[in-house]
């Protein structure tokens, strides 16, 4: 399995290579014009020039293109045109934000929709199903910054549980970051009362992102769950006089989530560059954010730090998922 | 093959099969709901921006001693910051939004299409070079993608579409060359290449009609998804700049008005959901009816 492991991170080298290029061509071959952008209405052919040479972008493409690769090999990401700050430090300092979101919205889905997927399975032709399968169609439609919208007026503006976006008050004191996640990281630190904070500002944009996943995963599982009970084992279970309960959740639950898995795993990475409308919505700062910000100023090189690791996570990601169902379905072979 | 259906001339068995494909799809409600929401969205981006009952305001006029009028009978969906009608902004809307998501899914279906059915009738190293491109498209972040190519190539109708197409394409590359490698072993591709037609003429006079069926499915079930996406970028602020009504830059100017003037919201947000949910719910069905086999 180590050995499985090594060759997938090693195909992770091409990926970095091919996103990269493609990514470069976007943003030097397209029509634009950043550099006149990031320099201001009032600057001159000559201030735009030197700004221009010192981010090294009065070079041919492919001198620019070996720079950045370069950099790459150190950890450089470049720099932003806009903020004048390297891009791998701003990425670090919003990618834990997203990454909390995004776990927090898969968690919910995973946590509501597999339940979800196995009773209407087993209640399948019911009306509850009915009523779910209708329910699910209308989650995949609902756009996720108009139920973020709805949300917000619903729970922050006119009941007030909840508050209107960021992931703290400015007043409160962050707690000592160490893992990033505001919810772990003052749990760490023992402030309950950050915690709760940083929980209640997760709720709202965590629930707009989960809706999608959660139905699709809840679609998901009733489907192979009713492709699993209708195996032999299933029903020699049965004929054995197994409690239905039992053969429900020690037989047909853990063969129907290996397949449910796969779709999990795509999700995850969907949602991670998905965030950008649920963040704008919430004013919740994390990648989708500082990478639209960057775009609208057509500061490239953000643009191109941000594809890039939300491209290396969802290849990450799906290695996990495919370790996990070798945890979880014995039969599976590496190779 | 077993479940196209074809647009030459019916014989009586192909015309059995489109019948029985028809009662397939009347007997399941929901698609026939979704038939149903589709055909109100399709009627209003024929006819919205003429039907609507403020036709001055679509073309940008204003009317400020009206403003943030709460709903009523003269404004069902109330006014906005302007004094504009919110239902009219958002018929003439239709028209954006669905022929943007058009564009998006017929375009990125014809490159993936191409593309795929090349890689998979030529396989080796075109093959091989087609598919990792594909594969890497894929790992980037679809909006992302679309946002940066949007801003580079700057706002407009036909360069907001232009830049999802572009994010759209690689999954149809991987369903038609998936299609394409199976029906290369089929006999009639074989009968055809022993009389002699060349890899052109069995590429696209014998293959690829038999892949259409697929194809259509996934575009049906893009179509509710492309219409998001395009709605997305409005929401942002990429893609059709107002004056243009269009339904996600509708939403986001609304935003700043929370949560006083909520009702401007609210007209953009329902269409854009009815608009998806019709489509999803017709795609479904089409899918059960044209692809049996992935029926879930």
């Amino acid at each position: 399995m180590l050995q499985f492991i090594l060759r997938r991170l090693l195909m992770l080298i091409p990926v970095i290579i091919g996103l990269t290029i493609i990514m470069f061509a976007i943003a030097r071959i397209l029509p634009g014009d950043p550099v006149g952008l990031a320099a201001g209405p009032n600057a001159t052919q000559e201030e735009i020039a030197a700004l221009a040479a010192e981010y090294g972008l009065d070079q041919p493409i492919w001198v620019q293109y070996w720079t950045y690769v370069t950099g790459l090999l150190h950890g450089d990401l470049g720099t932003s045109l806009l903020t004048r700050r390297p891009v791998a430090s701003d990425i670090a300092a919003y990618l834990p934000a997203t990454l909390e979101l995004v776990l927090a919205a898969m968690a919910l889905a995973i946590v509501i929709g597999i339940p979800l997927g196995l009773a209407t399975a087993v209640w399948r032709n019911k009306w509850p199903d009915y009523l779910s399968q209708i329910g699910a169609i209308g989650a995949i439609s609902m756009p996720r910054f108009f139920l973020g919208l709805l949300l917000q007026l619903c729970f922050a503006m006119w009941l007030m549980w909840l508050p209107l976006g960021g992931r703290l008050p400015i007043i409160v004191i962050p707690p000592p970051s160490i893992t990033g996640f505001l919810t772990i990281d003052s749990l760490l630190a023992g402030d309950w009362s950050a915690f709760t904070m940083a929980l209640r500002h997760l709720a709202l944009p965590a629930i707009a992102m989960s809706l999608s996943p959660l139905a699709t995963i809840m679609r998901m599982m009733r489907s192979s769950t009713i492709e699993v009970m209708q195996q032999d084992y299933v029903m020699t279970a049965r004929a054995l006089g197994l409690a239905p309960r039992l053969i429900i959740t020690k037989y047909v639950a853990r063969n129907a989530i290996s397949a449910t898995l796969t779709v999990i795993g795509l999700y995850f990475g969907w949602l991670l560059g998905g965030t950008v409308l649920v963040e704008t919505v919430f004013d919740w700062p994390g990648l989708g954010l500082y990478a639209t910000k960057a775009i609208v100023s057509q500061d490239m090189m953000p643009v191109i730090g941000v594809a890039l690791v939300i491209g290396l996570l969802f290849v990450i990601a799906n290695l996990i998922i495919d370790v996990l169902y070798g945890v979880i379905n014995p039969k599976v072979r590496y190779s | 093959m077993t479940d196209t259906v074809s647009t030459d001339d019916l014989t009586p068995p192909k015309y059995d099969k489109l019948r029985r494909a028809f009662f397939r799809f009347r007997q399941s409600k929901l698609s026939l709901l979704g038939g149903v929401l589709v055909g109100l969205v399709l009627f209003f981006t024929a006819f919205g921006t003429v039907l609507t009952p403020y036709p001055d305001h679509v073309s940008g006029g204003v009317d400020t001693a009206n403003r943030f009028i709460a709903p009523s009978w003269a404004y069902p969906f109330g006014t906005n910051e302007l004094g504009q009608d919110v239902l009219s902004l958002v018929m003439a809307g239709t028209t954006v939004s669905v022929l943007a998501g058009f564009g998006v899914v017929l375009i990125g279906s014809v490159i993936g299409t191409v593309v795929g059915a090349v890689a998979g009738f030529a396989g080796g190293w075109v093959d091989e070079v087609l598919m990792r491109l594909t594969d890497l498209t894929l790992t980037i972040p679809g909006l992302i993608l679309a946002m940066a190519i949007a801003a580079a190539l700057g706002p407009g109708f036909g360069n907001m579409v232009i830049a999802i197409s572009l994010s759209w394409w690689p999954g149809y590359a991987r369903l038609v060359r998936g299609e394409v490698l199976a029906a290369r072993e089929e006999v009639y591709v074989t009968a055809a290449r022993a009389i002699g037609a060349t890899p052109q003429r069995i590429l696209f006079r014998h293959i690829l009609p038999n892949t259409v069926s697929p194809i259509i499915v996934k575009m049906s079930l893009d179509m509710g998804f492309a219409i998001l996406t395009v709605a997305g970028l409005g929401f942002i602020g990429i893609g059709v700049r107002p004056p243009t009504p269009e339904w996600g830059t509708l939403l986001s100017i609304s935003r700043s008005y929370m949560p006083d003037y909520w009702w401007t919201a609210m007209a953009p947000g329902m269409a854009m959901f009815v608009a998806v949910f019709g489509f999803n719910l017709l795609g479904d069905g089409l899918r059960d009816v044209l692809d049996p086999k992935a029926r879930r």
